[in-house]
């Protein structure tokens, strides 16, 4: 642990001034059937760093989340309106299509979710999706993404074996690893280290500090220090409402909401 | 005593037992409490190995009756039996090739038609169907499978062989016949009656068996699971062939057992549509039987020992069909298992 660099501490960018502006939230309203779930979102979320939602349960962060690569779609009464732009293009549009759309937006989920087939083909199962690789290819692209994961010297010699054979944290990085495989853009994040120990937990969070290097991060979280250690940007939420978004070391300093403060310092939620 | 509550409260009792004596507590617990839970803690084990060796001991006893009573026909005709397909009470010539050959071939098509559909219905059940839907169907698949086999067989012979006869059999027969390889299946006249129409009518019973043991195993994958699949771009059939039939092997395998077992051993609607000829042919459009057809036939009638000693034989075939059956699915997820990797 006490070798563990916190991320933000030397470079932390500026919002405004960060390169590119990755998704584009506008106008975003969600409802659960008849549940306003949220409401008249707007957020701009910067290419290659990491941003942060948080906030108490139920106010709308993995909702949120869940919208940018329309998870929701799969069950019924769940409605988006408004617009997400992704490279230009209205994610939210109906003729959208959801795989391309998957590609290119991956996730992570709060429990590791090993497929039920080998740590190799647990990777390239999504790589099999798009692209036809050669045998040595597909190697180099599980070896590829394993390392990026931080997992390769852990399963190299056991890439046959069963994904469920791996510990909770290793199972969470190789979902990571999955996820990358496939070369996204954008990587979800929801609550990915809230079922792992606190050394697990470490892993990830080293992890996702190296990734944005290649990838625009957006991450959920319950645990406010995780938030202020791994995000370049933080967003809280409340009730469905974005109430403030800014720089995460803004946000932990000098909020400029009071419900922000309230919520950061601990008198509510 | 309260103390006693509280502890017992909190420990497992063997635990606490152990621990009496180191830290001095066989005050608190009497020696005959501990001794009481120790009786009854042995009388329920006893009890519940109890039910447990019954079966076994059915099953041996089962399979000692049934040998005694073939031994007749063991010895008289011996491994022959299973390829002779004479069946003539009148001058006590007994194979069994013609029975055997009906039950494996009406069961294979009752699954070749019966597992496609089920999993059809199972993954729309479970994936597909808009919410409304799902009770209705899914009421109706259950409620089909509790139709007595007699109403099948009537509404098979009445209604659905004619039918079959007049509009399906002749078209199979025009265009199948020639086909090479596959054309012996279908040759001969249309009767109605006969091998193929009792395994369709077996794939029509075993259908709802089989779908709702997908059904309840396809509904046991985590969501997290298939959203993550889902994440990764791939499509609803991707999910369901590469994550949920994965995850769910061991159950989709056990409902077709179930089904295969049910198709093996059903009677009643069988002995309707079968015809119950003892005739040997290769095509599925002649009239055949079946061992479980065989047996509820002609026990009535017969007659001779030996003809009993054959019937009773035909039994026991049906057991050891039964269990090669229920150990090649063993084998099967042996080897699904192996080929997803070592869980170690």
């Amino acid at each position: 642990m006490t070798n563990y660099a916190l991320p933000i501490q030397d470079a932390a960018p500026d919002v405004r001034s960060a390169p590119t502006e990755k998704l584009a939230v506008r106008n975003l309203n969600f409802h659960y059937g008849k549940f306003h779930a949220l409401k008249d979102i707007n957020l701009s979320i910067p290419g290659n760093r990491v941003t942060a939602f948080i906030g108490p349960s139920g106010c709308g962060k993995s909702t949120l989340l869940r919208t940018f690569n329309r998870m929701y779609e799969l069950y019924p009464h769940q409605k988006a309106d408004g617009e997400i732009v992704l490279d230009g293009e209205n994610i939210l549009d109906a003729r959208q299509d959801l795989n391309r759309l998957r590609a290119k937006v991956g996730m992570v989920f709060q429990k590791p979710t090993p497929f039920p087939m080998s740590i190799f083909d647990n990777i390239a199962f999504g790589v099999r999706l798009y692209e036809r690789l050669s045998t040595h290819e597909m190697n180099d692209r599980v070896e590829w993404a394993l390392k990026k994961a931080a997992l390769w010297n852990e399963v190299k010699d056991k890439l046959k074996q069963s994904g469920n054979s791996l510990s909770g944290g290793q199972q969470q990085r190789l979902c990571i690893a999955r996820a990358i495989a496939v070369k996204p853009e954008v990587v979800l994040l929801d609550e990915p280290a809230s079922a792992l120990d606190p050394i697990s937990t470490a892993h990830i969070e080293e992890l996702i500090h190296e990734l944005k290097e290649d990838y625009t991060i957006v991450i959920v979280t319950h645990n406010m220090q995780q938030a202020a250690r791994v995000s370049d940007c933080t967003a809280y939420m409340y009730l469905g409402e974005l109430i403030e978004f800014g720089n995460t070391d803004t946000i932990f300093t000098t909020p400029k909401q009071k419900a922000t403060e309230d919520y950061i310092t601990g008198k509510f939620g | 005593m309260i103390d006693t509550l509280v502890l017992r409260g909190s420990f497992p009792v063997a635990e606490l037992a152990k621990q009496t004596p180191r830290q001095n507590m066989s005050k608190t617990i009497s020696d005959a409490t501990l001794k009481r839970q120790h009786l009854s803690d042995r009388l329920f084990r006893g009890t519940t190995r109890m039910f447990a060796f019954i079966v076994f001991a059915l099953l041996v006893g089962i399979i000692i009756s049934l040998l005694l009573g073939a031994w007749p026909a063991l010895k008289a005709f011996g491994i022959k039996f299973f390829f002779a397909a004479e069946w003539n009470p009148v001058t006590d010539e007994f194979g069994a090739l013609v029975p055997i050959f009906g039950t494996l071939a009406t069961s294979a098509i009752a699954l070749l038609i019966g597992v496609p559909v089920s999993f059809g219905i199972a993954l729309f059940l479970t994936e597909l169907s808009p919410k409304w839907l799902r009770r209705p169907l899914g009421i109706a698949v259950e409620l089909l499978a509790g139709i007595p086999s007699i109403i099948y067989g009537m509404w098979g012979l009445f209604v659905f062989a004619p039918a079959f006869q007049e509009h399906i059999q002749p078209w199979l027969i025009d265009h199948l016949s020639e086909v090479p390889m596959l054309g012996f299946l279908f040759e001969g006249a249309p009767m109605g009656i006969g091998i193929l129409t009792a395994g369709i009518i077996l794939a029509i019973m075993v259908i709802p068996f089989i779908a709702s043991v997908m059904r309840d195993v396809f509904e046991i994958v985590p969501p997290l699971l298939k959203e993550s699949a889902y994440g990764l771009g791939a499509t609803t059939w991707e999910v369901v062939r590469h994550v949920v039939l994965p995850y769910t092997k061991i159950g989709v395998v056990g409902g077709i057992m179930l089904g295969l077992g049910r198709a093996l051993g059903e009677t009643m609607a069988i002995t309707f549509v079968i015809g119950n000829a003892h005739q040997f042919s290769t095509s599925l459009m002649m009239p055949g039987n079946s061992i479980a057809s065989a047996l509820a036939n002609e026990f009535n009638e017969a007659t001779s020992d030996l003809h009993v000693a054959s019937l009773i034989e035909l039994g026991l075939i049906l057991f050891i069909i039964t269990f090669i059956v229920l150990a090649l699915s063993k084998l099967l997820l042996l080897q699904l298992a192996k080929r997803e990797g070592k869980q170690t």
